[in-house]
């Protein structure tokens, strides 16, 4: 997305995060500022070409004496925001043990897995282990799409799917339905079926899933342990070839 | 030389595959300056089956049936600090992927419908341990002080894990030793 043109010079502020001073133009986020400037603060569901979800909640930083989403706040003059500190970072390490009991996100089961950025995060803030009792999801697993499966007992909810088959795609493909506990993502068919959509394993709907909802048939473990992405790279540094997702 | 004895640990699997204690016997010779620093009680790797006081039980595996469970508790009441070591123990890993199947579909479909058993039959013989209805990791039945993850952790994780234990700090898994697969 582009901003609409404005023909007044943009002005340029600075924030403090964690003591560092980081630029930013009237209307940027903590976030984008942030990263703008080099600067890591974590995130799940937030993509550069999207506007803010809001709903994974890992950009948690404190601002002006308030919790706020990094990726939804915009950045303001003077502000000392505090993102890596020891309260934050335990708040992070809940949120990621929270998206682990949610799901069935079994590592070692995955394809996803070496390449998925709740792994990399759950590294990232050293989530050695629970902290709440498992939920294990009834949900089923779409397996109808000759290029693609769904499996929904993983999928966290950021809507980066849906984003994208509405923004990008243009395929309108998912949508999330429900409210709370109940809340789900849905494939826009009437059968409720992916094999019913015009989705493509090469549209950026079935590329972005940033777990392993949504993964190509075909490929399995494709990529030896240890020669994975994030069996070397930390989520702080982006990864050649995984771009698609954030 | 200390005249205080040797910490004591004691490990087991519970619904586990073994494969966390074969990354023990992975730290090669590693094993012979841990064995050095402490006293191994009940453990596969000694056979000893009674458990005396310990400070540290490691345990491999999940709760899948009543058996593991009494296990389970008996090392926490002996176990000054107990370990989830591993998938399994952490979250269940491969046996609670039945969590989503009812139990008894699942043994129906493996001891009486399978394609090629003879009179098939659920087996029932009361010294087997009952099923658990749903596979349980170790944090939803006791205290676990830490976990362990790794599926299976690496021998140099569990070498790392265990000397900051022994050091009297909580222990880190960095330089790449933290993997959840």
């Amino acid at each position: 997305m582009t901003a609409p043109f404005d023909p007044r010079p943009p002005t340029e502020h600075q924030f403090l995060l964690d003591g560092r001073p980081v630029p930013f133009t009237e209307g940027q986020t903590i976030l984008q500022a942030a990263r703008a400037a080099g600067l890591y603060i974590p995130s799940l569901c937030w993509d550069p070409r999207f506007a803010p979800h809001g709903s994974c909640k890992l950009c948690v930083v404190k601002a002006a004496g308030r919790h706020v989403s990094a990726c939804a706040t915009q950045a303001r003059e003077g502000w000392e925001v505090e993102s890596s500190t020891p309260e934050i970072n335990d708040m992070r390490r809940g949120l990621l043990q929270m998206l682990f009991v949610s799901g069935e996100h079994f590592c070692p089961g995955c394809e996803k897995s070496g390449h998925c950025k709740l792994q990399a995060l759950g590294y990232e803030f050293e989530m050695l282990g629970p902290r709440f009792p498992h939920f294990h999801p009834q949900r089923p697993v779409d397996a109808s799409h000759p290029e693609l499966v769904l499996d929904l007992t993983r999928c966290v909810l950021c809507e980066l799917c849906v984003r994208a088959s509405r923004e990008v795609d243009h395929t309108d493909v998912f949508g999330v339905e429900g409210r709370g506990i109940h809340k789900r993502l849905v494939v826009n068919a009437p059968s409720g079926q992916l094999a019913d959509t015009p989705i493509a394993a090469t549209d950026l709907a079935a590329r972005i899933c940033p777990v392993g909802a949504i993964l190509p048939k075909g490929r399995g473990f494709a990529v030896p342990i240890g020669e994975r992405p994030y069996d070397r790279a930390t989520i702080r540094a982006p990864i050649p070839g995984e771009e698609d997702t954030p | 030389m200390s005249l205080r004895p040797k910490p004591r640990i004691a490990t087991v699997s519970l619904g586990g595959c073994f494969g966390c204690h074969m990354s023990l016997l992975d730290m090669d010779e590693q094993l012979f300056e841990l064995l050095d620093q402490v006293e191994l009680d009940r453990s596969p790797l000694t056979d000893i089956k009674t458990l005396a006081p310990c400070d540290i039980g490691l345990i491999e595996g999940g709760l899948c049936n009543a058996e593991n469970v009494h296990l389970l508790q008996e090392f926490r009441v002996r176990c000054r600090i107990l370990v989830a070591v591993g998938a399994c123990a952490i979250n269940g890993g491969l046996p609670a992927q039945r969590n989503t199947r009812r139990l008894g579909d699942c043994l129906r479909e493996v001891y009486q419908f399978r394609p090629g058993l003879v009179h098939g039959q659920i087996p029932n013989d009361p010294e087997l341990p009952l099923l658990l209805d749903q596979v349980r990791p170790l944090h939803e039945v006791v205290q676990v002080d830490y976990s362990l993850p790794g599926c299976p952790p690496s021998g140099e994780a569990l070498r790392k894990f265990i000397s900051d234990l022994l050091a009297g700090h909580p222990p880190r898994l960095t330089d790449g030793l933290l993997h959840y697969d």
